[in-house]
Formats: structure tokens, sequence, C-alpha cells
């Protein structure tokens, strides 16, 4: 397109493996980019959790016992406090999709704003759901296939499919939905864009970008936490 | 160098396909119908039971953003028709 609209997701340089063009594009390198952050940040909070002590001394101990308490709590009240060691994994994908969300601020593509990224998370998680459902509920998860008749096997199974589906289209849709809109403002002529990016940024970034993480985190939760029995959740 | 009726072919399909996106971007009526209906029973029980706060509004949210995707199932095919057309690929030949 000529407009200068431009939101689309580069293809920075093709590679070739083994005769398959591999395609190396802005989503890759941004990823690439906020998995650097999170990693390096993660080492300095391991070299630093050395020095921490029973009573928090530090502004920058507080901060991190206070994100690592709201995660474990988010993630007990959800799925039981057995199953408070999802927070580890959750802690991740939901510092990754916050800081992908917000990586449109830096006038960034957001890697979020490719269905390969949700894809991949959403599959993640339709491998735990099934995998804590066999682990769990053993016998009882096949079983559940065939209720409440056993003829409603096959649309059982096209929800089980639907999930990762859904999860994954609700953040694509939203955060590439923002995008657009954002190249739809930035191909307008000067005098229109004064203020006006500034204010859509705070909704569709900040606002959509958080609340589009927290949902996606929490249903993560709840779809996982659906497949364990209720009386192994204590 | 395309011919004259392959080229109104093509501008055909385009234009039916604008129209398509639009008409799927009707979807979004649903999703607003019931998320105004979610954070309008949240308010109300924030009104009947102040202190359950929290536990409202994280539950609303959930309730909303589920009944937001078949908007974003509209928005989806939407985009798809305006941006990466399956169809006009089709009318090569």
């Amino acid at each position: 397109m000529d407009s200068g609209l431009d939101f689309n997701n580069h293809i920075i340089a093709t590679f070739k493996l083994f005769g398959i063009d591999i395609r190396f594009t802005d989503t890759i390198l941004n990823t690439w980019i906020i998995m650097a952050v999170l990693i390096l940040f993660a080492i300095v909070v391991r070299i630093k959790l050395n020095k921490f002590k029973d009573v928090p001394e530090t502004g920058f101990q507080n901060f991190i016992e206070a994100i690592v308490e709201a995660m474990d709590s988010f993630v007990s009240s959800n799925m039981g406090i057995k199953y408070k060691y999802f927070g580890n994994w959750f802690f991740g994908v939901f510092a990754f999709v916050l800081f992908s969300n917000l990586f449109g601020l830096l006038s960034f593509r957001a890697p979020t704003a490719d269905l390969a990224t949700t894809g991949a998370l959403a599959f993640t998680t339709f491998i735990l759901i099934h995998f804590m459902g066999i682990m769990t509920a053993k016998g009882s998860y096949f079983k559940a296939y065939l209720e409440p008749v056993p003829f409603l096997l096959p649309i059982n199974i096209i929800s089980e499919f639907a999930t990762p589906v859904s999860l994954s289209f609700r953040l694509f849709g939203n955060i590439l939905g923002g995008t657009i809109i954002m190249g739809l403002v930035y191909s307008l002529p000067a005098y229109v864009k004064v203020g006006i990016p500034a204010a859509l940024h705070v909704y569709f970034d900040v606002f959509a970008g958080a609340l589009q993480t927290f949902i996606f985190v929490m249903l993560s939760m709840a779809f996982i936490g659906d497949k364990i029995p209720e009386e192994m959740k204590n | 160098m395309e011919s004259f009726e392959l080229a109104s072919l093509r501008a055909f399909v385009l234009g039916c396909s604008a129209i398509g996106a639009g008409i799927a971007m009707i979807a979004g009526v649903g999703p607003g119908i019931g998320q105004g209906y979610a954070a309008g029973k949240g308010c109300e029980a924030v009104g009947r039971q102040p202190e359950a706060r929290g536990t409202i509004m994280s539950t609303m949210l959930l309730g909303a953003a589920v009944a937001e995707t078949t908007g974003i199932y509209g928005l989806v095919i939407a985009i798809i028709l305006l941006f990466a057309n399956p169809l006009v690929d089709l009318i090569q030949k």
C-alpha cells in the first residue's frame, strides 16, 4: 500500500535451511530483545538474591517479594494452594506477554500482534491443560468426554480444541487491532497527529495490553484448574 | 499487463471483500451488549457487597473477556479480508 499505512511484519532476512525458507521477521527480532531484557533482569535478581535478608532492607527486595507474592496468591486463589508452583510458569508468561504488549510504546511492532507468538503461548497452555488433567484426574479425565451423554463426544473434543484457538485469537486480535488503528492514525497528515497518538497509545498499548495480559494468564489458570478435580486442590 | 476482464474481476472481488469486512464487524454488537451487561451486573454486585470488590472485579473481567471472543473472531475475519485477502489469489488464472 502506498498511503503510508504500515503495520506489517517486515521480513528482515531470509535463510535457507534444508530447502525451506526461514524468514527472520520483526516478530523474532523483537521477541529476542524482550527475552534478552527479561533474562538479564532474572540474572540480576539471582545475583542480588544472595544478599537478601529475612527482613527486607532494600526497596529492590521489597519489590521482588511483592510481585512474587502477588503472583503466588493469584495462582493459589485460582488453582488451589497445592498448585502454587504454577506461579513460576505463569510469572514468566505474564512478564513476557506484558513486555510484548508494551513494546508498541517504543515504536516497535509488538510480538503478540503475530498469531505465531500467541499461538505458541496458547499451545503450551493446551499441553498443560491435558497433561495436568491426565496426571491428576486419571480415568475420570477421559470419562469427562462422555458426559453428559456419550453421543456428545465429538462436540466435547471440538470444544477442547477451541480453547487454545480462542485464547490465541483474543490476544492476537486485540493487539493487532490496536496496531492497525495506530498505523491508520500515523498515516494521517501531520497536523492531525498532535497529541492524538499519545492518548491512543495509552488506551491500546497500556490499558488494553495490561488487561489482555491479565486475562490471558487468568484464563489459562482457569482452564488448567478446571481439569484438576476439586478434592485435589487443597 | 492483465486483461480488462481480469482486472474488473479483481476489482469486483476486492469491492465485495471490503463490504464483507464491514459486515463481519457487525459481530461487534454482541460483545458490546454482553460486556455492558456484565459491567452492569458487576456494579450491582459491588453496590450490594462492597467488601467483595476484588473477587467481583476479576470475575467480571473474565466474563467480559469470554464475551469478547466472538467479536474478536469477527475482527480477525475482517482483517484477513482487508489485508491478507485469500479470494483475490483465486482469480490469477
